[in-house]
């Protein structure tokens, strides 16, 4: 049948799809291998935080179950070379792993902000002095930094937060300081300032809010950075000091034994390979998330 | 923007003769990068000894080619750049010596509006907080006092109300520049300088941003200093025009007087090139030769005398000042044309003249 114009006209308009907005979230979704990656993550976390509040066991007391023992019930990962349960040892040694992981990028990414920022949005001088520290400290190879940091510094938890975090800000200030640089040059900014609002207002409210994403990416590939970081200078004696078990020390402990057992070595070590893998993944994922710009090859 | 042509004029005299707004030989220089070994370093003379009252209530228009210095010089007036010299009074206060402190509190009597609809609001602020910081910033108002303010503003500037918690990407740059003016309306300023504030739009929306300016102008007494380059509006919405060439000001008139009899050779150029919706009416274009010349090495004397169909010795050696060759009209040139003369004419007038030597 034909319709006539008038009740073409007259049609109810089909209900409207439902807007998919196409948020962060959903363009991460689209990615596959980031999506996997967030998704592992969110689950090892789940996993070395929750982990240890339904597996009670301590992690530096000795089992009555004997040294490198197989897997069974009691001990699901077999035992290490003292008799300590291996489990247990993974969980918290990965909770300290990522914890240092995670600090250690929020206090980089603050140092990272505050002086990438600083130099990008004040005049010269501070711009002079803020950039060239920045690359001062490029210029000083980062492990030997951090070896010899920690050697005369000593190795406290804390310690390996600081100094992984202060050998690793450079990158973050240099993108901030970029972006602010670009953002600074916007009519919204000097409307603020036409505003009358101060020049911290105007950094703080907006333009800092502007970089957020390149600080998001910058920050989780920081991350991986860090976790890599703690393991090796673990691995070489100067991260965290046993008895307190990290992935890293648990390899070091681990290469002694490589041929009678090496699941000693393997689990840490892909434990370690595997977090790393992901936060690079993710990084990657998100930088083209957050940036809509870039088109995505499918 | 012939749409605008032959509708009601806004053009009344200054409603009052005070001054608000008094610039003295405003200057803006910019250095160029490049140093040279000898001599004194280069620059770019932007703006270059301006000065000009603007009356309360008036609006002023600004136009000129681009580069010529109109933003600049709104920039400086309000001392979003620095001026390199020259005095700014508002009333009696003079602008150009506030410390920053002082000057971060002075800056509700004055406001800007921006060119560009889709640069000057910051994204990732809601319409609300783009026009409640304004609010915040001087502590005007908080909480549902706030609330009530911006929905005022937007009302007032023909937006919906209820949009307050939209992002400015959902609306159209139309809408957006309302958006911008609600915020330069926000802490009641008595003078805006509103730079180039429809270059970016439609043309359709172009004449509806300037009624709204012409609307809000009325209904509150504002002063506003009106960028453009495209004459007609500035015709339809100014009561005095100054026209700028190479950051001088050339000629400062009453609008009908400025755009009926020109005195200034420039502003009859500039003129001439306006297309005219009456097509019985041939007016002759008058094409100038040459570039604008550079502002880092401008010509000597008078700046527009390279390019100038009259220009004599006289031109390259005294710089003209603005001077007030008939009642309220203010002009800069050693053989201004007068009441009623057209540019031809004189051209012709001075090639007899040349025959007859």
């Amino acid at each position: 049948m034909m319709k006539s114009a008038s009740t073409l006209i007259d049609t109810v308009p089909t209900p409207k799809q439902k807007q998919v907005k196409s948020t962060v979230f959903s363009r991460l979704r689209k990615n596959n291998i980031a999506f996997a990656a967030f998704l592992f993550i969110i689950a090892l976390h789940l996993l070395v935080f929750i982990g240890p509040l339904i597996w009670r066991v301590s992690p530096e007391a000795l089992t009555t179950h004997g040294a490198l023992t197989g897997w069974s019930l009691q001990t699901p990962m077999g035992t290490d070379e003292i008799g300590r349960d291996v489990l247990a040892r993974i969980l918290h040694g990965g909770r300290v792993t990522l914890l240092v992981g995670l600090t250690s990028m929020l206090f980089s990414v603050f140092l990272g902000v505050v002086v990438g920022a600083c130099a990008g949005f004040f005049n010269k001088v501070v711009e002079s002095i803020l950039m060239r520290i920045t690359e001062a400290m490029m210029a000083i190879p980062n492990f030997f930094f951090v070896l010899v940091a920690l050697t005369v510094l000593g190795t406290s938890p804390v310690m390996v937060v600081i100094v992984i975090a202060v050998s690793s800000w450079m990158e973050i200030a240099r993108v901030v300081y970029g972006e602010t640089l670009k953002w600074k040059q916007y009519e919204f900014v000097e409307a603020a300032n036409a505003a009358g609002a101060s020049p911290l207002r105007i950094l703080i409210r907006y333009v800092i809010p502007q970089i957020y994403p390149s600080i998001i990416v910058a920050g989780t590939l920081c991350i991986a950075w860090a976790i890599l970081t703690e393991s090796a200078i673990s691995y070489l004696g100067l991260g965290i000091q046993p008895p307190t078990p990290t992935w890293g020390n648990m390899l070091q402990n681990a290469q002694q034994y490589i041929w009678t057992a090496p699941i000693l070595g393997i689990l840490p070590g892909v434990a370690i390979t595997l977090i790393v893998l992901a936060y690079n993944f993710l990084g990657d994922g998100l930088r083209d998330a957050l940036d809509p710009k870039v088109v995505r090859k499918k | 923007m012939n749409v605008v042509h032959g509708t009601d004029h806004t053009q009344t005299p200054p409603s009052s003769e005070e001054v608000l707004i008094q610039v003295e030989h405003l200057q803006k220089y910019f250095p160029l990068k490049k140093k040279k070994i000898f001599g004194p370093p280069e620059v770019v003379k932007a703006v270059d000894d301006i000065s000009f009252k603007i009356y309360k209530g008036e609006t002023l228009g600004l136009v000129g080619e681009s580069g010529c210095g109109k933003s600049t010089l709104g920039r400086n007036l309000l001392r979003l750049q620095e001026p390199t010299g020259g005095k700014v009074f508002l009333r009696d206060v003079n602008f150009t010596d506030l410390s920053k402190k002082e000057l971060r509190s002075y800056r509700k009597h004055v406001q800007m509006i921006y060119q560009d609809p889709f640069g000057s609001l910051n994204p990732r602020f809601t319409v609300g907080q783009v026009i409640g910081e304004m609010l915040t910033i001087h502590k005007l108002a908080t909480g549902d006092a706030r609330t009530k303010k911006i929905k005022e503003l937007l009302a007032l500037v023909g937006l919906d109300p209820d949009r307050i918690d939209n992002y400015p990407h959902e609306f159209s740059g139309g809408q957006r520049q309302r958006i911008g003016i609600a915020r330069s309306l926000a802490l009641d300023p008595e003078f805006i300088v509103a730079d180039e504030p429809v270059s970016a739009l439609d043309v359709s929306v172009q004449s509806q941003i300037i009624n709204l300016l012409i609307r809000l102008k009325k209904e509150l007494g504002l002063t506003l200093l009106f960028i453009a380059h495209g004459l007609n509006v500035v015709r339809h919405i100014s009561d005095r025009v100054g026209v700028m060439y190479l950051g001088k000001l050339v000629e400062l008139s009453g609008t009908d007087d400025l755009f009926d009899h020109p005195a200034h050779p420039y502003t009859a150029v500039l003129l001439s090139t306006v297309p005219d919706a009456d097509p019985a009416a041939r007016r002759e274009r008058i094409v100038l030769k040459g570039e604008v010349p550079s502002p880092i090495n401008p010509p000597s004397g008078c700046r527009f005398r390279t390019r100038c169909p009259l220009a004599t010795e006289k031109c390259a050696e005294l710089l003209p000042e603005l001077e007030e060759i008939r009642p309220g009209h203010h002009v800069a040139c050693h053989y201004p044309l007068e009441e009623g003369e057209s540019l031809k004419e004189r051209i012709s007038k001075n090639d007899k003249g040349a025959v007859n030597l």
